[in-house]
């Protein structure tokens, strides 16, 4: 359960923190909470698993992450959870889902591969495939960004 | 492990923005290890060897330049009550602006990508329920007349969004 604090704090976080020395008191003055609250309910909501991470999100594109892709895979049911483990384990890896095929969609297993290049993408998704077994994948490369944005939550 | 350190200069691959080693070590430092702390550019000064005052002016520079997109929190969507889905739509190049302007317009469309197949259109969205995610799905479908595949999380193995840089 989130205490009020929590809740406040949550709400003050939907924006992007200011880069000042003391962020979190700009933060904590949102919420009408003292500093050393929001920072404790932060820490708190961190370890609970309310916020999968707190930090910097960078543009790729300019950090020398120029190409991106969704490597879709059709994997044997009974081997879902081993295959995307290891999967996930590959570094060039960022995201790793299960998803139920649809009607005329039969892949059920995304990754999604960041490189330098979509040469080095083509080449990271055959060692993949070489590592886990499967041969049944399918590149998909992108190529506009049509929207990214940070989801408001409560709002 | 300090992969900066192994890895070959890619001279040709720069970043349009030249971030020095310095740069680098901030941001790595604010990307994993945010501090959660009253002062936390003083302390990430205090891993990367500067001074507050010098973390900051780095991280302000890198913000307006754009290689920083944010500061802040990411959340569990799920924890918070909110479902989610990736979506994936055959989208013809006469309708995509029109499929684009649509879906983009819903502030629960969080990253929409055009990707190189026939499926070129893929969004995730996120919503106060799985109701309400049907329900946008439904009125995209009848403001477009494209039908939006709706792929769901079953099973999450790995969400990293951090770069080594």
């Amino acid at each position: 359960m989130l205490t009020d604090v929590e809740k406040r704090v949550i709400l003050a976080l939907q924006r992007d923190l200011e880069v000042v020395p003391q962020p979190f008191q700009a933060l904590a003055e949102r919420a009408g909470v003292s500093e050393e609250e929001a920072l404790a309910a932060i820490r708190s909501l961190k370890e609970k698993g309310y916020i999968r991470r707190f930090g910097a999100t960078l543009r790729h594109q300019l950090s020398g992450f120029e190409a991106n892709a969704l490597v879709v895979w059709i994997i044997p049911p009974a081997e879902l959870s081993r295959v995307g483990k290891k999967l996930a384990g590959h570094r060039a890896v960022t995201h790793c889902y299960a998803r139920p095929p649809a009607p005329g969609w039969p892949y059920n297993l995304y990754s999604m591969v960041h490189g330098k290049s979509p040469e080095e993408i083509r080449a990271l998704a055959a060692e993949m495939s070489k590592d886990i077994g499967i041969a049944d994948y399918d590149i998909l490369f992108s190529e506009a960004e049509l929207k990214k944005t940070t989801m408001r939550y409560f709002s | 492990m300090d992969s900066s350190k192994t890895k070959p200069k890619t001279g040709n691959r720069k970043p349009k923005t030249a971030l020095d080693r310095l740069d680098r070590a901030i941001l790595n430092e604010i990307q994993s290890h945010f501090p959660i702390e009253s002062r936390p550019y003083e302390e990430v000064g205090r891993r990367v060897g500067a001074s507050e005052a010098e973390v900051i002016r780095r991280v302000q520079t890198m913000y307006e330049t754009g290689v920083i997109r944010r500061i802040g929190a990411n959340f569990t969507s799920r924890k918070l009550g909110y479902a989610s889905t990736l979506c994936a739509a055959e989208v013809a190049p006469e309708k995509l602006q029109l499929f684009v302007e649509v879906v983009n317009r819903y502030p629960g469309v969080t990253h929409n990508y055009l990707r190189r197949h026939r499926y070129n259109v893929w969004f995730t969205l996120i919503a106060e329920s799985e109701e309400r995610v049907r329900e946008i799905l439904t009125e995209i479908s009848q403001a477009t007349g494209i039908e939006v595949l709706s792929l769901p999380a079953q099973e999450i193995f790995k969400i990293k969004v951090d770069f080594p840089v």
